[in-house]
């Protein structure tokens, strides 16, 4: 195909690998609105997606950006945005329109510090719990942090399936000190990957938008193909008609929260290292995971039993994981870029069985293996 | 047995909906029949017709018409529309919604889509409040009118040209009629059908049950009575002349009609053919 990336090694930003990931992906249509420390993958795209017939554009904000992709994906094509916390929050509403149609989206966050226009070309991880409940009403949502470029890359394409399997936003986190870290990235010939494509209806007779299959998924109908698509961010019915009653609401609800929480096996990604003995387990993600790792190196080599857990999957939350880890060791310690936003979480899924610490800042910059190291120190 | 069993334009209706929210006198019935008339007289095929909608009164026509249709987020219909059209340019798309959708929380897109000549049709319906949420004042609401949040009259919030600000955007197609001139209406649609580019049609509408009720017409047809007097046709007219003046006449009419510019999407696709050219130069 025309303009697609030849397979071997590039050194990339992680803006870039992000942008690469997501035209490896099949990612055919882009739509954003300039903001930092972001702005390196609507370049990228602008100038990739046309090698590849692909479509970008430079939206009036970033709510239209997020309506457009919407439109778009209902459209045939898989589409991204790209955004920075301001622009993040501006784009709540149409997560909810994209969760409640069913619709597979991909927002890469590249975060900084907040809140409001906080520190534009710092480091923060603030938009955690942002994106997990940002749009308002019950619902599950999907949410990656990669910590390295590899894994910008790797996660970006892990986005677009995922979105595309489960019919949903899904929400990349990342930060700005990734965002503008050059490292190397190996990128695998294409037919080493799987790429996942939506489910789609063939036949538009008995066809209902919303009935979902045995997984919990409908299968998506193409537009102006005579399916009679009905679809609303009002709860509704298998027809995809308003249905403004309660027992419509649980109903449609459950299977959108059951969809992913079900299968969230199939989701959910972790490493853990050194992790079969330790007694301290330091749990991070995003580019904070970096200074984790080293932290727990460097406490080795003082004789503690220290392992490191990094997730790439936030959301869902690998509740089970925890539980399991803190009924084997003494503590966790935390380490990211904002107040607790997943300590609080690890606290939860614990049930009591370790104790959980926080380390870290509110953002302008990293958090340094030593500081991490201090506080296993403190904790052993 | 269907409650519209035998009208000409029932294969359009998804008639086990009905019935319909709107209130009786809304002008939506009229709009709602007029476009489905347009694309059976035109002989479009439906599959072939997507609409978007917002939210609020206007925006509830995507669920009733049988073609394939999408009620997004309040304000940002065209946007979504826009996606779509990119990704599908043999669709017709079809923007229907209300004043305070598309001019207030969604203005800046309609303006920007206009710039960009976006190839839609936008069905902008006008009734002068917020119809939906009890009858708040809203970006068209004429001064010295009565709303539930102008309880002293409006004399605070003066009103858009809407005819003149598409107009000034760049809209290629900008017509103005109410739901009094039905023909007018869907000779319009049909010319409008039948263009490419960002096409917008106004139709000032009737809200008896909040806009009317608060200004001594509480009767559907002194709303459409009010039309009828007041509207005036006039041939070719200047956008700048259509504000609204309660209790004036208004101008009606086709004031904007631009063949052949450009759309948004056939500069994407110059765009993309320009960067895949060099790819192949190069290799």
């Amino acid at each position: 195909m025309v303009g697609e990336i030849k397979p071997g090694t590039y050194f990339w930003s992680g803006n870039d690998a992000i942008a690469e990931g997501a035209i490896f992906a099949g990612c055919r249509f882009f739509a954003g609105y300039p903001i930092t420390p972001s702005n390196e993958i609507s370049e990228r795209l602008s100038w990739r997606l046309p090698q590849v017939g692909g479509i970008f554009v430079q939206m009036e904000d970033e709510i239209a950006s997020i309506a457009t992709i919407i439109g778009a994906s209902w459209g045939g094509l898989k589409a991204m945005t790209a955004t920075s916390g301001p622009g993040f929050s501006l784009m709540q509403e149409n997560i909810g329109l994209a969760v409640m149609m069913e619709v597979p989206i991909v927002i890469a966050n590249i975060q900084r510090a907040g809140p409001s226009t906080g520190l534009p070309t710092m480091i923060g991880m603030g938009d955690v719990q942002q994106a997990r409940w940002g749009t308002h009403g019950p619902h599950e949502i999907i949410a990656l942090a990669p910590s390295t470029v590899q894994e910008a890359f790797d996660l970006t394409i892990k986005a677009f399936n995922l979105a595309e399997k489960f019919r949903t936003p899904v929400i990349l986190l990342a930060d700005e000190g990734l965002s503008h870290m050059y490292e190397r990235v190996n990128v695998p010939d294409p037919r080493d990957v799987i790429i996942i494509n939506r489910k789609m209806a063939k036949d538009p007779r008995n066809y209902l938008p919303y009935r979902a299959d045995s997984d919990l998924i409908p299968p998506m109908a193409p537009v102006g193909e005579g399916f009679r698509i009905q679809s609303t961010g009002l709860t509704h019915d298998e027809r995809g008609y308003p249905a403004i009653n309660a027992e419509a609401q649980n109903k449609l609800i459950k299977r959108l929260i059951d969809k992913i929480q079900k299968r969230k096996h199939e989701i959910i990604d972790y490493e853990l290292y050194r992790g079969d003995d330790a007694e301290i387990i330091v749990i991070s993600y995003g580019s904070a995971a970096r200074s984790a790792k080293s932290a727990v190196d460097m406490a080795r080599e003082e004789n503690i039993k220290a392992g490191f857990l990094k997730l790439r999957t936030i959301w869902p939350f690998p509740d089970e994981l925890i539980y399991s880890l803190a009924k084997k060791v003494k503590a966790f310690i935390v380490a990211e870029i904002n107040e607790g936003q997943i300590t609080r979480e690890v606290e939860r899924a614990s049930k009591g069985q370790a104790e959980v610490f926080w380390v870290g800042n509110y953002g302008g910059r990293w958090i340094y293996p030593e500081e991490i190291l201090d506080k296993i120190l403190e904790v052993r | 047995m269907s409650l519209l069993a035998g009208h000409p334009t029932e294969k359009y209706v998804r008639t086990d909906r009905l019935p319909h929210i709107w209130c009786p006198g809304c002008g939506m019935g009229i709009i709602f029949n007029a476009f489905a008339s347009a694309i059976d007289q035109l002989g479009i095929d439906p599959r072939k017709i997507v609409v978007v909608s917002g939210i609020g009164c206007a925006g509830r026509a995507s669920g009733y018409w049988a073609y394939d249709g999408f009620h997004t987020t309040h304000g940002r219909p065209i946007p979504f529309a826009m996606g779509l059209k990119l990704a599908r340019p043999d669709l017709h798309v079809v923007v229907i919604s209300g004043d305070g959708d598309l001019l207030a929380i969604g203005g800046n897109h309609f303006i920007h889509a206009a710039r960009r000549n976006v190839d839609i049709l936008v069905i902008l319906v006008n009734n002068f409040n917020y119809g939906m949420t009890g009858g708040q004042v809203g970006p068209t609401t004429p001064e010295g009118t009565r709303t539930t949040t102008t309880p002293y009259g409006n004399y605070l919030e003066p009103p858009f040209n809407a005819v003149w600000l598409a107009a000034a955007s760049g809209a290629v197609y900008v017509a103005r009629w109410t739901v009094y001139h039905v023909r007018n209406l869907i000779e319009s649609i049909k010319t409008a059908m039948q263009m490419r580019g960002f096409r917008v049609i106004e139709v000032v509408s009737t809200c008896p049950t909040d806009f009317g009720r608060r200004n001594r017409m509480p009767d559907p047809l002194d709303n459409l009575r009010y039309l009828k007097e007041h509207a005036v046709y006039k041939k070719n007219p200047d956008p700048k002349e259509a504000e609204i003046v309660w209790g004036k006449k208004f101008v009606i009419g086709e004031f904007v009609k631009i063949e052949a510019k450009e759309t948004f999407g056939d500069r994407i696709r110059r765009i993309i053919e320009i960067a895949q050219s060099r790819i192949r130069g190069k290799s």
